[in-house]
């Protein structure tokens, strides 16, 4: 609640003593802002109130009428003139806790020591402070079969549950995905999942670390640690733009799990399934751990650091060299990234985009979107969201699961300008506006926004021609609050950072003379490099011409553009310096390979799509890997180009003392939308996403959670599928002159021009397979 | 330069300057006084003679004597441990480490869920309080009576779950090996299986 809100305020005394809270607060709250803590197992502060465990029995009188019995704390809102006595001064209501006590611990069994949650239980902490020592209960406990598996990753066992619906009511209002429910009735009521349909969430984690017991658990952390054992660190989360606030819990320099943190402005207390259990790549096997040169037989074989940093520094010095960031560098790894090209190799052609990208969208980024000031808060006031190019259940789940909050508790209406309606939209009740792939543009212009409403535009907008200059436009004409939601969690830091050819640090245009005055001075230099740099496709094309002879590749997949034969090819031909955690297509073909530290074993901090400083701190500390920012200042040395950024702090106030640039902005040369090719009865229009879990390099050695993704399927209208003769289940094959795809086909609701599939699934590798992944036009076959 | 601050000279003392004490000097003692001085030796020659001749030979501890651990089996050879490291949570000197693992079908190494994949007590650390051997819900740790745990390094006192482990007895069999049939975790620890089924007894 903000300040400038009127909020009535509610007098009440509790064990004595007189506390003022708002109207609406419920009992049990208003007892915590007095540091009266009452024992509870169903109540949470972001699930509505439903008094299921009725743990939190409380003495309750209101203008001196008492109720007869004691009643559920976490139901009841405060009233004025309500005395509530807890526990401490109220013998009934102490009676009464013991009471519920003995009753839940009448049917759960005494398994504590092969328990997971046995050290950090709710229930155990609650029966030694609140409950008696001996059980009067002689009778056989019930027993179920344990565990059951809800989905791969969420393990059940019946028998510990107290029943307080936590998770089914995380699933329903939180998650909207209400797979799983109570069943029965009486002593045999249970937690149960649909016949047929398991649980298989997006956000099924936060049900596991939400159970107050050990009911729910989680499959890759079951039997491995002890909470003693575990050395917790707060940190970010690296997978995505939405920034959630995360714990790593580490066991002997092993991650052993990771937790949702705390944040109330971003993640609330939530995190996706991707962000809770995709960890294993930092301890992979194959992890990169020495520096390697490849020799004169053009084999890659283990070097000293010193070699591998003199080769790199020649390598770099002998060519006109461009430098590939990738999405995925903390803020601090990108501006070295970003200081290193201009600096040690005196160029403006840096680009973190590793995707789909193009000049349009650099521009775009310039004007509108470096130092944007939209957060999660005006999704939480907007009269209105327009989603375009952008599926927050997939690409940012935070993202969907605030836009989710406000759809549940005001109705937010959402649209979105789209080629296939998704699950997360259906989830919303969001307005589909239906175009065919590429034709977004032309859906914009009609659309009504105030300046309460926001757009979020995901990373996929620079697919379409035109498309962001449609937004910029709209955004401009109806003063409605833009942001651009990236998939990866470095791309906005990076672009914050300067790390892309036509901006340095700061969000300073290269174009502009004092801004790049501005920068020299800081970096101590004569002059900085004035033209604008090569985007991620001109500088294949430069290597592959020959006018650059080296790059710099950080963590880059060159499957994720639809150049990658000419990617490839480009890694083949270039002098390659790769700074790698582990061996990728970039590594199989570098020069010189310098290994460098994943994320929990380095501190920094990621912008998240908000712009938000998402800090952490190392949480593996015995590693010997450096991150890239030191490397970086290794080689600019070992070049006698310094850029003296040794340390993650010395970078974080290199970049403090420079500063925002408050001069002009680009401005955006608009692009129209190209016309929607037609297509005959054979064709369609191929469109595409990334799924939340799929073959992502940081999902990999994830079996679990893989085997909770999506199916693999390829979608087409109802039309469509009449004029091809296909229903659902048949076998569709998609092809283009690079290669095709065979998928099980889903009649649903698409474009009637458009065929849609995922774009990094098993077996629909888009990108590779096909080439393309969004606006061409395919062939389409029943097989 | 006044404020400098003037050294001061050291202060020369000689030997003559030290008064000694003249100690007085008893002579030898009398022949008589020497014989009172062997008594105690002579009459302890009759005495009950405490030295024990160790290690030759060796005298068995009290029978609750806190000795090195042992981590103990059910009738049929499965581990009685379930990796829940009450015993390292108990030990005030940190000196247990485990870690727990799920039992499978193909590899069950005790009844129920779970076992005790990695075990170690460091004898370097070990106070031999016994806390742990409380802790143990299921009887699996132990201490036996031996007390001979010296060694010429620190790794070689690092007692592993090999080293920890009760020999075989008679009927049982060497996990990993499926439960007793129709038993459960609970039969098990109420003490209804008395030993191997014979269906699984391979030394037959």
């Amino acid at each position: 609640m903000t300040t400038t809100e009127m909020v009535d305020m509610i007098s009440l005394v509790i064990d004595g003593f007189e506390v003022s809270v708002p109207k609406g607060t419920l009992v049990i709250r208003a007892a915590e802002k007095l540091g009266i803590q009452i024992p509870r197992f169903c109540d949470h502060p972001l699930l509505d109130p439903v008094g299921a465990c009725r743990q939190c029995l409380v003495d309750i009188e209101i203008n001196g009428r008492a109720f007869p019995k004691p009643q559920a704390s976490c139901t009841i809102p405060v009233e004025p003139g309500m005395i509530v006595k807890t526990q401490l001064t109220s013998s009934v209501a102490e009676k009464a806790q013991r009471g519920v006590m003995e009753l839940l611990l009448m049917n759960h069994p005494l398994d504590c020591p092969v328990c997971d949650k046995g050290g950090e239980c709710p229930l155990q902490n609650q029966a030694m402070s609140n409950g008696q020592g001996e059980s009067r209960f002689e009778g056989a406990k019930r027993t179920f079969q344990k565990p059951i598996n809800i989905s791969s990753q969420v393990l059940l066992d019946r028998e510990r549950c107290v029943l307080c619906a936590r998770c089914t009511r995380f699933s329903e209002q939180i998650a909207s995905d209400p797979f799983i429910t109570l069943n029965e009735r009486g002593a045999l009521q249970q937690v149960g999942i649909y016949e047929k349909q398991p649980f298989e969430s997006y956000f099924s984690g936060n049900a596991v670390q939400i159970c107050p017991v050990g009911a729910l658990t989680g499959a890759s952390y079951r039997f491995r640690a002890r909470p003693f054992d575990l050395v917790s660190t707060p940190s970010a989360c690296e997978h995505c733009a939405s920034g959630c606030d995360m714990r790593t819990d580490v066991r002997r320099g092993k991650t052993l799990r990771r937790l949702a943190g705390d944040d109330a402005l971003v993640n609330e207390e939530w995190n996706c399934d991707k962000g809770r259990w995709a960890f294993k790549y930092v301890t992979a096997t194959d992890r990169l751990t020495t520096p390697m040169i490849r020799n004169s037989d053009g084999v890659l074989v283990q070097a000293s650091w010193p070699e591998a940093l003199a080769a790199a520094a020649a390598g770099l010095s002998g060519h006109k060299s461009a430098v590939l960031v990738g999405g995925r560098a903390t803020y601090e790894d990108a501006y070295g990234y970003s200081k290193f090209a201009r600096i040690a190799l005196a160029t403006n052609d840096i680009d973190f985009r590793a995707r789909l990208s193009s000049d349009e969208e650099r521009e775009f980024l310039a004007a509108h979107i470096v130092g944007s000031t939209t957060t999660y808060r005006d999704i939480d006031t907007a009269d209105r969201v327009l989603l375009v190019a952008f599926e927050p259940e997939e690409e940012s789940p935070i993202v969907f699961l605030r836009l989710n909050k406000q759809f549940r508790k005001r109705a937010l209406k959402v649209t979105t300008i789209a080629t296939k309606l998704s699950i997360g939209v259906e989830k919303l009740n969001g307005e589909f506006i239906k175009v065919a792939p590429g034709a977004e543009a032309s859906a914009l212009s009609s659309q009504a926004l105030t300046n309460k409403s926001v757009i979020l535009v995901g990373e996929r907008a620079s697919e379409s021609a035109g498309l962001l200059s449609a937004v910029a436009a709209l955004a401009q004409t109806s003063g409605a609050k833009l942001a651009w939601i990236p998939r990866r969690a470095g791309e906005r830091g990076a672009l914050e950072a300067g790390a892309i050819g036509n901006l340095l640090p700061g969000g300073r245009p290269v174009s502009d003379a004092s801004a790049r005055v501005d920068i020299a001075t800081a970096w101590n230099t004569d002059s900085l490099p004035s033209d604008i740099g090569k985007n991620t496709n001109e500088i294949i094309n430069a290597v592959n011409s020959g006018s650059i002879g080296a790059l710099l590749i950080g963590g880059v997949d060159p499957l994720d553009n639809e150049m990658s034969a000419q990617t490839l090819a480009a890694l083949e031909k270039a002098f390659v310096v790769s700074l790698e955690i582990a061996p990728s297509m970039v590594t199989e073909r570098a020069d010189v390979i310098l290994p460098v530290a994943a994320v929990t074993e380095k501190s920094g901090s990621f912008l998240n799509w908000e712009g938000r400083p998402r800090a952490f701190d190392s949480a593996v500390t015995e590693t010997h890997n450096r991150s890239d920012l030191r490397i970086l200042s290794m080689v600019a040395d070992q070049m006698n180009r310094t850029i003296s950024l040794g340390t993650v702090t010395a970078a974080a106030k290199e970049i403090a003392s420079l500063g925002r640039w408050d001069g002009a902005k680009v401005s955006i040369t608009k692009v129209s939308a190209p016309s929607v090719p037609s297509i005959s009865a054979d064709e369609a229009i191929i469109t595409s996403w990334r799924r939340l879990l799929d073959l992502g390099t940081l999902q990999k050695g994830e079996d679990n959670l893989a085997a909770t993704s999506r199916r693999t399927v390829a979608v087409i209208s109802p039309k469509r599928a009449q004029v091809l003769g296909v229903s659902d289940g048949d076998t569709l094959r998609i092809s283009t002159q690079y290669g095709s795809v065979t998928l099980p086909a889903l009649v649903e609701d698409i474009h009637d021009d458009a065929v849609w599939a995922p774009r990094n699934s098993r077996g629909s590798q888009l990108l590779s397979q096909l080439g393309i992944a969004h606006g061409a036009v395919v062939k389409v076959a029943k097989v | 330069m006044s404020d400098q601050i003037e050294p001061i000279a050291p202060r020369e003392i000689s030997v003559h300057d030290v008064e000694f004490e003249q100690v007085v000097q008893n002579g030898p003692k009398g022949f008589f006084d020497q014989l009172q001085g062997f008594w105690v030796t002579f009459i302890t020659m009759f005495k009950k003679v405490n030295t024990v001749q160790y290690p030759e030979e060796k005298e068995p501890t009290a029978e609750r004597f806190h000795g090195r651990h042992q981590l103990n089996r059910h009738e049929d050879g499965l581990e009685k441990c379930i990796g829940c490291e009450l015993c390292a949570w108990a030990c005030p000197a940190d000196a247990i480490l485990v870690e727990g693992a799920d039992n499978t079908e193909d590899n069950r190494m005790s009844p129920g869920e779970r076992y005790g994949k990695v075990y170690q007590i460091n004898y370097l650390r070990c106070v031999f309080c016994g806390l742990c051997i409380e802790a143990c819900p299921t009887r699996a740790l132990t201490m036996t009576n031996e007390y001979e745990l010296a060694d010429d390094s620190r790794s070689k006192l690092i007692f592993e779950k090999a080293d920890l482990l009760a020999p075989l007895r008679q009927g049982m069999l060497m996990p990993p090996h499926p439960m007793y049939p129709d038993m459960e975790d609970v039969n098990y620890y109420r003490g209804d299986v008395k030993g191997s089924h014979p269906s699984q007894d391979v030394q037959k």
